[in-house]
Parts: structure tokens; sequence; C-alpha cells
């Protein structure tokens, strides 16, 4: 049996499919994943999502705690409640994980780590935290509901004390709030807006059903990652983890070269993997042939070499196959993936695939 | 729960195959197994004409989530395909045993079908799988 959330009983209720997932026992699905995929580009849509870990971080040095322990420089949260998304890399440039930092105040910030890198997070962040003085606090007390979709922030915020809500609904993108021990944040993983609520954990159970009947549709988490792919976000163990760069990953842009005396965990090897130039990046692929991308197939570029897939699916907004792939940097526009020993003919093109309901790509 | 039709035979891969009154069989796959899967999105049925062999992987079903192979129950050659599962894999999902119906088959030998699980033992299969 593995890990559950405190909506664990709410799932099974509900008549979820239940898989394991970092060593997590959570919902793949309540029914059709296609149903619940659609729910959230067109309404709204719920995903529990307190696997993932809060973690606070506190002391008088926590900022410069955080400049040196993240990729992106939180020297750019000025403002109360603004969010980060950055990688949390090695020395050698290999991304331990990607989180989302939130500024809270000078002595507090809040970050967001993945379920299944929990464990190694945590005890690199404390390794790197002595010198500074700063606490690492994992919040066990949260759960984490993500509501998702064009109507998500209007369902939900029916159900928040109306000063908070009306606090929440005046948030900007990437900006959260917090009002006792609830936070809500208007960040996501799905390409639509939305808010991540993140509330005590005996709270969630009742929050969840009320969210139900305001016609919140409850989705899985295979849905969450056909959501996330359109969307054209990496998967952390997917699509990146130690053994590549954010340069290498799509992630270039989530690295704050400025201002460059900021001595950040990781920036020596990814300096000098730049200036070598970079083998690697990572795209998007949409099959033109019928079937279906999926990862590791082989990924061959005629006369440049060959690459892999690092995340695919159908896309139930597209009705195409969609993929990441790591391919050589020279890779143009076109490329074959190899599936069940046929090549089969893909388009190479720059994520999202979907934004806000709506095809990014041409087809 | 899965619906397991007591007239069918099936195989412990949860391909379903029933002998119709022209002697040909038709194959799908289970209602445990669409189930497992979830949302279908694409299938490739074999084309008639081919000649399988029990056993034999001649089909594929992908869903959302994976791909399967689907096995022939029997040996003998293909008289037909579903075309409509082209446009519409989620015909598997919505109605497994019928609409969703993947390849027909004409058996070179009787007892192979003869031979396959019937609903009891596919049931106990399933059980056996899931404790």
């Amino acid at each position: 049996m593995g890990l559950r959330t405190p909506l664990h009983d709410v799932h099974t209720a509900a008549g979820a499919r239940m898989v394991d997932f970092g060593g997590w026992d959570m919902p793949v699905n309540y029914g059709s994943q296609i149903e619940e995929h659609h729910a959230v580009r067109r309404d709204a849509g719920m995903f529990d999502v307190s696997h993932m870990c809060v973690v606070d971080l506190r002391g008088e040095r926590v900022r410069d705690y955080l400049r040196r322990l993240l990729a992106n420089d939180v020297a750019k949260l000025v403002q109360p409640g603004k969010a980060l998304y950055s990688c949390m890399l090695r020395e050698d440039g290999g991304v331990i994980d990607d989180l989302i930092v939130y500024y809270l105040d000078d002595r507090w910030y809040r970050v967001v780590v993945n379920a299944g890198t929990r464990d190694k997070d945590l005890e690199w962040m404390r390794a790197q935290s002595g010198a500074y003085g700063v606490s690492v606090e994992p919040r066990f007390d949260l759960a984490m509901i993500a509501v998702q979709g064009p109507n998500a922030r209007l369902k939900a915020s029916g159900l928040l004390e109306p000063a908070f809500a009306a606090r929440a609904l005046e948030l900007g993108h990437f900006f959260g709030a917090a009002s006792d021990h609830w936070f809500v944040a208007r960040t996501g993983y799905t390409g639509e807006d939305g808010w991540e609520i993140m509330l005590p954990a005996t709270e969630a159970p009742a929050f969840w059903a009320r969210l139900h009947a305001a016609g919140v549709a409850h989705c899985g988490l295979g849905a969450r990652d056909t959501l996330r792919l359109e969307a054209g976000m990496n998967l952390y163990g997917s699509d990146m983890d130690e053994t590549t760069s954010p340069l290498e990953s799509g992630l270039g842009w989530t690295i704050a070269w400025d201002p460059h005396d900021r001595d950040f965990i990781g920036r020596g090897a990814l300096a000098e993997q730049k200036a070598r130039g970079v083998a690697r990046k990572l795209v998007g692929l949409v099959l033109a042939d019928r079937g279906v991308l999926r990862s590791h197939q082989k990924v061959v570029v005629p006369s440049v070499g060959e690459g892999e897939v690092t995340s695919g699916t159908f896309s139930p907004t597209l009705e195409r196959s969609i993929a990441l792939a790591r391919v050589p940097s020279q890779t143009a526009d076109r490329c074959e993936v190899e599936i069940r020993g046929r090549l089969l003919n893909a388009a190479v093109v720059r994520p999202p695939f979907v934004r806000h309901g709506k095809p990014a790509i041409a087809l | 729960m899965s619906n397991v039709p007591a007239d069918l035979r099936f195989l412990k891969s949860h391909e379903w195959a029933r002998l119709e009154s022209d002697g040909t069989v038709t194959v799908g796959i289970s209602d445990h197994a669409q189930q497992a899967l979830g949302d279908l999105v694409f299938v490739e049925a074999p084309e008639a004409g081919r000649r399988v062999v029990a056993g034999e992987s001649c089909a594929v079903v992908e869903s959302v989530k994976a791909a399967s192979d689907v096995y022939s129950p029997v040996s003998g050659e293909v008289v037909a395909g579903n075309a409509d599962l082209g446009g519409q894999p989620e015909l598997i999902n919505q109605d497994p045993y019928g609409a969703g119906w993947i390849m027909r088959i004409r058996p070179e030998d009787k007892a192979q079908f003869a031979a396959l699980l019937d609903a009891k033992a596919y049931e106990a299969a399933l059980a056996a799988e899931t404790h």
C-alpha cells in the first residue's frame, strides 16, 4: 500500500481508478480521462495534488539562501505573494527538481516541490541551509487542490470566506495570497487559468465535496498529464532529471544569468556547457501519421542524428499525438519516430501545443 | 465490476471470441481490458486476407495511457477488420462486445475455439489477477 493523501477515501468512494505514482496511491481517472481533460479546457476541473510537498523556508537570510540554491533569481520577486518557477541544480548542472517559490515576506518564502523527489529535495535544501541559518519546514499538515479551467476561479471563489475570495479573485498570474492556514495561488499545470489551493489537510475532504457540488469536475493524474503536455510543461523525471541540464530541457528561460556575480549552484557548469555549445535540445513533436507517441521511442533526424521521446501522448484537444523529445540541436522542422518497428513522420514544433483551450501550433 | 458475457470465450490476455453462425470467429477485447486501458485513441486492426496463428499479435489498441497487443485466439484467415474503429476507437470503450469488435477470422481448426476459456474460467482468472 502506498502513501495516501487526505483525500484518498474521497477518491475511492467516487470510484476512482487508483495507481501508484512515485510511491503515492493516486487517482488516475474517475471514469473517462478524456472527459476530465475537456472539463478543464472548457469549464472547471480539480486535482488532488496533496502528494506534492509544500516547504516553508524562514530566516533572516532566506533570500540570500535562495539566490544560491536556485537557478532562477528570487530577487525578481519584489511584491509579496509573487511566485517564480525555477530549477534546483546540482553543481554539475543536473536538475535535482523543478519547483515554484513564493515570496511571502522578507523572512519567509514557500516552495512547492514534486512528490517523487521530496526526500532528496529536503535533504539537499537542508544541506545548503546551515550557512544561512534558514529553517526548512515541510508542511505535512497541508493538502493541495488545483482547480483549473476557464470557470474554475469563479466556481471556487464562492466557497471561500468572502473577504478572502475578493483578495483571491484580484490575484494576478503567478501571485498567491494567504489567510490563516489557507493559501490560494493563481498558478497551475494545465495551461488554463485557475488556482492552486493549499489548505489544512483536515478541511480538504469537505472542501473537495463543496467544489464538486459547485460543478467542478474531479480529474485524475491521467488528465493532468495530457493537459500539462498540451501546455508544453515539463514533467520532472521524464523530460529532465539529474543527468540533463536546463539548457538541454527547454528550460533555458528559467536561468537568471544576470546579475553576473550571483553564484547559484550549477552556474559554473551551465556557463561551461553554454560556451561549449549545447548538443541537445528539448522540442515538441506532432505526429503526422496515425499512432501514439510514447516516452522512450527513438527519434530519427535524417542526416543529423538520433534522439528520444521524453513524454508522449494523444492530445484530446488537437486529436493528434504530441510529444516532447530530446533531439540533436541541429534538428530543424521534421523528424521520424520509430513506433513498433516503423518510422513515422512528425513535425518539430515549439511548445506549447495548446493555450487557454485553443491550438497554439499550426496543424 | 466488469461485464463477462456467458456466451463468449476468452483468452487470459483479455481477448474475447464469439463463434458466429457462419462459422467465423469474431474477436475483441473484454470489458475488463477496456476499463484497464482507459479511453482508446488508436486501433490498428488487421486487413482481410491476412493469415494469423493462434497466440500471434495481430492488432494493436492504444489508449491515452498505453499501447497493448491483441492476440488472436485462433489460427485462420482474417475475413474482416473493423474499419469503424479507425475513426471511432472509443467504440471499444462504449460497446466492447458489440460495435467495438476488432476482427473476424475464419478458423482452420474448430478445436482451438472449444479450448478457449469459458466465461466462468475467465472470471476466475480476473479474480486471481486482482488478488
